[in-house]
This record gives C-alpha cells, structure tokens and sequence, in this order.
C-alpha cells in the first residue's frame, strides 16, 4: 500500500519540479562526437540475490555484472539476437547429438590466465554438480551424465563431472547430449556456460569477493550491498572492446530514487524506469529514452491440476477470457506502450525467422467482448461464477495491470463480481503457493527468456512437467511436435514444428498471452550510443562517454 | 542502584526471547523462502532441498529456533541468501544507520528542546503559535512525503544537496536525511517540552529561584529546563529504537544502505537470518535505551531512587 501511494506521489511531485526546472540534467563539457575512451559512467543496479557466479546467477541485476565480466561461447547479438561465435572457433554436429566444440586461441581471463577448454569444461561441471547448489544447473539437463552428477530425487550423486564432456585437446573438447537438440550450440551465449579460471576453484572465497572473468571490463573494487566499480580492460583480447573507461553500478533501494538522481545529474544512466515515471518521460529526457522489445512476454496461465479448470469445454472458457481482454486499451493507458499487446505465445526479439509470428493467436487474443460472453457461457460459465487472479503484489507493479484485466473482463461479462485480483505478499510467498498448487485461479506468469529461440518460449513453459509448466498444462501433441522440432536438423523446419506445437497451444489456450514486454532506459547527455539488448540489460561496452 | 539495574537486565531476558521467538515464528509462516530464490520458474527439487538443507529449513520450527538461538549466543547470526554473513551485513549497515540516528537524536534534541523552552517561555505569543502551528504541519504529514519533497527541492531543484547518499554515508551527506526522519519526533519534542515547561514554570521551586535573585539564565537551565526534561527523555530515549527500526522509509527515498534498506530486502527475500538477526539487534538497541532512560531519570531529578 504505502509503496503505491508513494510511487503516485512521487510521479506528481516529479512533474512539478521537472516542470519548474525545464528540465535539469547533468551539465558536461560539449564534444559529443568522439567520446572520452578514459571517462567511466554510472549506472544503476540491484543488489544481485545470488553469489555471483555464472552458474548461480538467474536475475538481471547479477546477469549485468556477469555481462560485463564474462564472454562464452556465443555472444547474443545485441540488435538481433541472434547467437554468433564468439570464443567458438566452431561447434561442429552431424546428428545433433554429438558436438564438437574448438575454443578460439588468444584468448585469456583478466589475470593472464589463458582461456582453454578446460576452462569450460571444469565451469561447466562445476554448475551441474548438485553439491555446488548451482541454481541454474538445470542448463546442462541435456548433457549425457547430468543424472550421475544431479540426481534429480536429491539422492547422493554418484559422479562429479559429466560423462558427456571431454577435453580432448588444449583448445577442443565433445560434448554429448541425452537427447537430440539441433540448436544447442545457440544456448551456449547464456552466461551460466561461461568459461572459469582457476581460481574459481582453487580459491573460491576469494573469487566470490572479486569475481575474475574473460569479459571487456575488469572488477576493480566490489562493496557488497552497495556499489561495483568496473574498468575498462586493456589486455581485452576480443572485437567489441569497452568504448568507455568503466562502469560504476550503483545499488538503489527504489527505482524513483535512481530516477531523481538521473534528473539530479548524479547518475548516467537507469536502466529500470519506474512505472511511475513513464507519463513524464518523453518530457524529461526526450531522446534519452529508449524502450526497446525485450525477450520478456506476461501470460495468465491456469491451474490444470485444479478439476475444475480442466474439463472438457473450459477450453472456450479460456479462450473466451483471452477475447475479453483488451490489452491494447491497458497496455497504453497502464503501460504507457511499454508493453506490446501479444498475438503469441514467443518476443518480436525472435525475429520472423527465429519463430516470432504476429497474429497467430488470431481471434482468440483480439478484444471481442460479445463473443468471449457467449464463448465463456457455451463452456459451461466461470467454474464458481466468479474468477480470482493471483499475482505478488510486491514488484512491478502488478496490482494495476491486474485490475484492469479484470475490469475489462468485468465489463464485457456484464457482471462487477466475474473477475477479481488475489494480491499475495511477497514474490517468495507467491511462488511457494505455485509450486505447492494451491492457486484457485487464473495467476500471472512471466517469462523472460534465457536465450532467443523460440524453444525457450514453449518447451520451459508448456511441456508435460517442464521446469516452468506452473500450471501443469499438458498435452500429447503440444510434446509429441517439441520433441520433433528439436531432433530437426533444419533451424527452419525447426521453427515450424514449434509453430505447430504454438497453433496446439493456441487452441486449447494453454495460457493467456497479455503482452510482451518492453526494456526501458534513460540516460543523461554525457553518454550516446546506449542501446540496451533482448534481454533488456544496457550494451555497456558500446556506450560513448562525453 | 546495582540491584535494580541486575534486575532490570534479568527481565530482559524473557522480553528478548519472546520477541525473538515472535518475529521468528512471523518470519516462518511467510512459508519457503527457496521458492523465490529461482526466479519465474521451480527450484529444481534436488537443489531447492540441499539449500533447505543447508540453511536448516527442513527441521522442525522449533528446532530451527533452538538451533538458531544457540548460534546467536555464540555470535554466529547465520548466512543470507547471497552468501554473506549476517554479522558482514550488520556490520556494513549498522554504523550508517547509527549515523544516521544521531544526526536525527541532534536535531531533536538541538532544535526540538530549544524550540519548546522558547515557546513554553512565551506561551500564547505571536512565536508560541507559529512554532505550534508548524509543527502541527510537520507532524499531519507523512515522513515520505517531506523526505521526496526536500530530495525534489534540495536535491534536483535547487542542488545543494546530492539526491541520495553515497555508499560512505557520512555526516554531513546525512545532514537532509536525518532532518527528514527527526521531523515528525522533533515535534513531538518541542511540544513536550513546551507543555513541560509552561507547567513548571508556575510551580514553587522556580518563584523561589527567582526570588533568591538568580539570574534567569541560570534559574531556566538549572531549575527549570531539569525538571521539565523528564517526559522528553522518555520519548528520545525510545525514539533512538523507533529511529533505527522505522528509518526504513527515509533510508529508501534517500538510498542509504542502513537497517531499514536490509530488512526490507530481507523480508521481501523472506530471509529469515537477516530478519530475525537484525530485529534481535534493534530489540536489544530498545531495551538498553530504556534501561539508560530510567537510569536517567535518577540524574535529573534527585528525588527519583533506584534500590
């Protein structure tokens, strides 16, 4: 409560003395052209909620600094999204199960050590061992041997490194995967597969204090809780270089507090505007926002496992709740077009050709208040004539989306009691009531992508007891069509299985899509060339200073 | 003097077990913490278990309790979420808070007692009602809402004043910060005061002083100011707590890494180590504040004994 009311009051009062001031701003010496390559800015940040470790590190706050600090294999292009080698020489596949992986020579970790395949294949072990309580472990799910090393009923493990990995040479090593999965090498930009110098293991207290990684920026101090100061490297052996001399990552409690500082000229540059701000900011930075598609989409998702919500002709229901949405009116009046009404189930960041498909939802995402009426009446009506969407009301300021999606629901059902929000506490709380089934309703399901293919959108969500099916959905073909998109060797044909397996999702409305998300970004008139990428986290190294 | 203070530590002792135990049991029913720690998506069961595991929260509550009651007695406070110990964290948070606090305490007592002994002086003149009349202001409106205000005029309008404080937190950064957070106590203070010494200013004691030709001065700060500090030092004393623990929202709007900035984080990461430890920390902060304010009384009006 008092955070809403305190955001609002915020939004006012920011107006007002923006409006007095015309506008502040940082004042900085003139030439914009060339940039100071000396000149460090400073950034906003959160304090990351794991130990930064590539393996560990599953939010954007901890994601920043491992961008910065780390390349891998393959680098996600930042306009495009689309994986390019970067320490791959190649990754070489006949039947997409057995790859061969050669590491490009030159390159070292920030404290001279040389980067070889051994020093993926030891990080990689490292993140699937179960005794390390490596959060994203779950990446190497696919390579031969992860059962031994992660059993998955919390047993003892009975080995220490994965069977499918093999050095085989200084720069080369295989890896063998339990299953057919043609577009593997493009998971390889995520940080979690990110090479790891000795150190890591051999002091790991120490490296967890100052991380040491093979990326464009070094650590040069880290006070935990409050602030990271990043510098430039020179000895950085790879193309995309830091156009700047560093970094300062500031922690803020509250992301109006970055916000005035932005407007105060005591910070370059907040990556996180609030929702709050948005009705000012074209005012209050004109070019110097920037909101750009990320790979992020919102979904209502159903709980299946609830008898109710899964008998036959809740499908139209569904559907018909989906046509009673109308998300262009919320998410232009609650969103200020930071969203992007959906007609998928995947991100424009895709790209047509990595699977994105506008307007493949068709009808059932479009607003048809008379006809959801009717479908949601010829399914048999709300289970209980009365709906409840659950959602954590402690970020992102879900409470107001929620209430628009009900209104909306609520109006074109003729009925003010159809449709209601269920706030719980805390995100923590909200995920242990998904994990323990307990959801009586509709609840909000947010995905942000770990890598842009459109895999990444459905078979994580959608198949039989994937890692983040939350609704336990579940269905033979939706499985059947996953399962033979990723034994194609073809990326196209790929693709159109997925679109398949999407039309079967579509269908029986697995889950609602609302709209996908936007990354927003303001920055002050020192720096140019801000450009932030699908996974909405600022391109660092190619921001000009000055 | 000794006896009452032996008895006073002794019945510490259950108020600090009950409100450890309370704030343990609230922090519990928030229910697993590990499930937030995956982001949008299920721990994988094999990790979510070794982490429960390793923080001990696949035992009983009341064997956590016990567990965690006996590491604390051996200045062990436990590990947060992000691997660091909770001691590092109190020991990083804790001295910008106390900062923080005096800054606050100097202005309540500077301002605040100066502002009431001028009023209480010249009740129902011109400055008596101004003063009354502001702090009427500041008390009617919300700590966040001076605090952005002053940030907005100070800080972007104006820029005296940097909008938020650096990681140092010193002093002087904290000069805007600890007004905005005293604000609405300094009121408080100066109308206790004001009440306080209007009323003593009429009784014996003080004719008698004036009538043995003291100076005023001396009649005021001696007689007068002494025996009307009682009920203030009550409220400072257990605003030093209140400060510490309630600075939450001063500490967000100006980024200060303090208490309040912990355990907010800490409650919304439902973690558990961090809460519990920093709470016990500012139960124990309350309950010596208020031993030294009794304490206190005996030396402002010798009248008060302690057996």
């Amino acid at each position: 409560m008092r955070g809403a009311t305190h955001a609002r009051w915020a939004a006012g009062a920011a107006a007002v003395a923006l409006a007095a001031t015309a506008c502040g701003g940082g004042g900085s010496d003139g030439d914009s052209g060339g940039g100071d390559s000396a000149a460090v800015l400073s950034s906003s940040w959160g304090d990351p909620q794991n130990p930064l470790e590539p393996a560990n590190t599953n939010e954007v706050q901890g994601g920043k600094v491992l961008d910065m600090i780390f390349r891998s294999l393959k680098k996600y292009d930042p306009e495009t999204g689309k994986a390019e080698d970067m320490l791959a020489e190649k990754i070489e596949t006949s039947d997409s199960q057995n790859f061969t992986v050669t590491v490009k020579p030159g390159w070292t970790f920030s404290n001279g050590e040389k980067v070889t395949a051994k020093s993926f294949v030891d990080a990689w072990n490292y993140g699937a061992s179960l005794k390390n309580n490596q959060k994203n472990a779950y990446f190497f799910g696919y390579i031969d041997g992860y059962d031994k090393v992660h059993p998955e009923d919390g047993g003892k493990q009975s080995a220490d490194t994965l069977s499918g990995l093999k050095v085989t040479g200084e720069r080369t090593f295989t890896v063998k995967l339990n299953q057919k999965f043609s577009t593997f090498p493009d998971t390889l930009g995520y940080p979690a597969y990110a090479p790891l110098p000795r150190a890591f293991f051999t002091d790991h207290a120490a490296w967890v204090k100052k991380p040491v990684g093979n990326g464009p920026y070094t650590i040069e101090s880290y006070t935990k809780g409050s602030q990271m100061a990043l510098k430039k490297r020179d000895d950085y052996p790879g193309e995309d270089k830091a156009q700047n001399g560093g970094v300062t990552l500031k922690v803020y409690t509250d992301n109006n507090t970055a916000y005035t500082d932005l407007m105060a000229g005591n910070l370059d540059l907040v990556d996180d505007v609030p929702a709050s701000q948005l009705k000012n900011v074209q005012s209050d930075l004109g070019d110097r926002y920037i909101n750009t598609p990320a790979g992020i989409i919102q979904t209502l998702a159903f709980p299946f496992y609830d008898a109710k919500w899964n008998k036959a002709g809740m499908e139209k229901v569904r559907t018909g709740l989906s046509m009673a949405i109308n998300r262009d009116q919320i998410t232009e009046t609650i969103f200020q077009k930071t969203r992007t009404p959906a007609t998928d189930w995947t991100s424009p960041v895709l790209g047509e050709e990595g699977g994105f498909k506008e307007g493949l939802c068709g009808d059932a995402c479009a607003y048809k208040p008379d006809e959801a009426k009717k479908l949601i009446e010829e399914g048999g009506g709300l289970p209980g004539g009365q709906i409840k969407i659950t959602y954590n009301a402690d970020t992102g300021s879900h409470r107001e989306w929620v209430d628009a999606v009900c209104n909306s629901i609520n109006n074109a059902l003729d009925n003010d009691k159809a449709c209601v929000g269920n706030p719980i506490g805390t995100f923590a709380d909200f995920r242990n009531q998904i994990t323990d089934r307990k959801m009586p309703g509709p609840f909000r399901a947010g995905w942000q992508m770990d890598y842009p293919l459109i895999q990444n959108f459905l078979q994580p969500l959608y198949y039989t007891n994937a890692s983040s099916n939350d609704g336990k959905w579940t269905n033979k073909d939706f499985d059947r069509l996953v399962n033979e998109a990723n034994a194609e060797t073809d990326t196209a044909t790929a693709v159109e299985k997925f679109q398949e397996a999407e039309k079967v999702l579509r269908d029986a409305m697995g889950a609602i899509p609302l709209w996908y998300q936007n990354g927003s970004a303001g920055y002050s008139e020192r720096l140019s060339d801000v450009k932030l990428n699908p996974f909405s986290v600022p391109v660092y190294n190619e921001i000009k200073v000055g | 003097m000794g006896r009452y203070v032996v008895r006073r530590l002794l019945q510490m002792i259950p108020v600090f077990v009950g409100s450890t135990l309370l704030i343990f049991l609230m922090v519990n029913v928030m229910g697993d913490p590990v499930a937030g720690l995956c982001g949008e998506r299920q721990c994988d069961p094999a990790t979510a278990a070794q982490l429960k595991r390793e923080f001990g929260l696949d035992k009983p509550v009341w064997q956590q309790y016990l567990t965690y009651m006996g590491n604390v007695f051996t200045g062990d406070f436990g590990t947060a979420f992000n691997g660091q110990k909770v001691t590092e964290l109190m020991s990083t948070a804790f001295p910008v808070t106390i900062r923080l606090t005096i800054v606050a305490i100097l202005f309540e007592i500077v301002i605040g007692i100066v502002l009431g002994v001028v009023t209480g002086l010249r009740r129902g003149r011109p400055i008596d009602t101004a003063v009354l009349l502001l702090t009427l202001v500041v008390i009617s409106v919300p700590t966040f809402v001076t605090g952005l205000l002053l940030q907005l005029l100070l800080g972007v309008e104006w820029g005296w004043i940097k909008p938020s404080v650096s990681t140092d937190a010193t002093f002087d950064e904290l000069i805007v910060p600890g007004l905005v957070l005293a604000s609405v106590s300094l009121a408080y203070v100066t109308r206790l005061t004001r009440t306080s010494i209007a009323e003593n200013r009429r009784s014996d004691y003080v004719r008698t002083a004036v009538a043995k030709g003291l100076p005023r001065r001396r009649v005021i700060t001696r007689h007068l100011l002494r025996n009307s500090l009682i009920p203030v030092v009550t409220f400072i004393g257990t605003d030093i707590g209140a400060l510490m623990g309630g600075a939450i929202v001063t500490e967000r709007i100006f980024n200060i890494h303090g208490v309040g900035y912990q355990l907010y984080q800490g409650i919304l990461r439902q973690n558990t180590q961090t809460v519990v430890g920093f709470v016990t920390v500012l139960v124990l902060v309350f309950l010596v504040a208020n031993l030294l304010v009794d304490l206190l009384y005996a030396v402002l009006d010798p009248r008060i004994r302690y057996a």
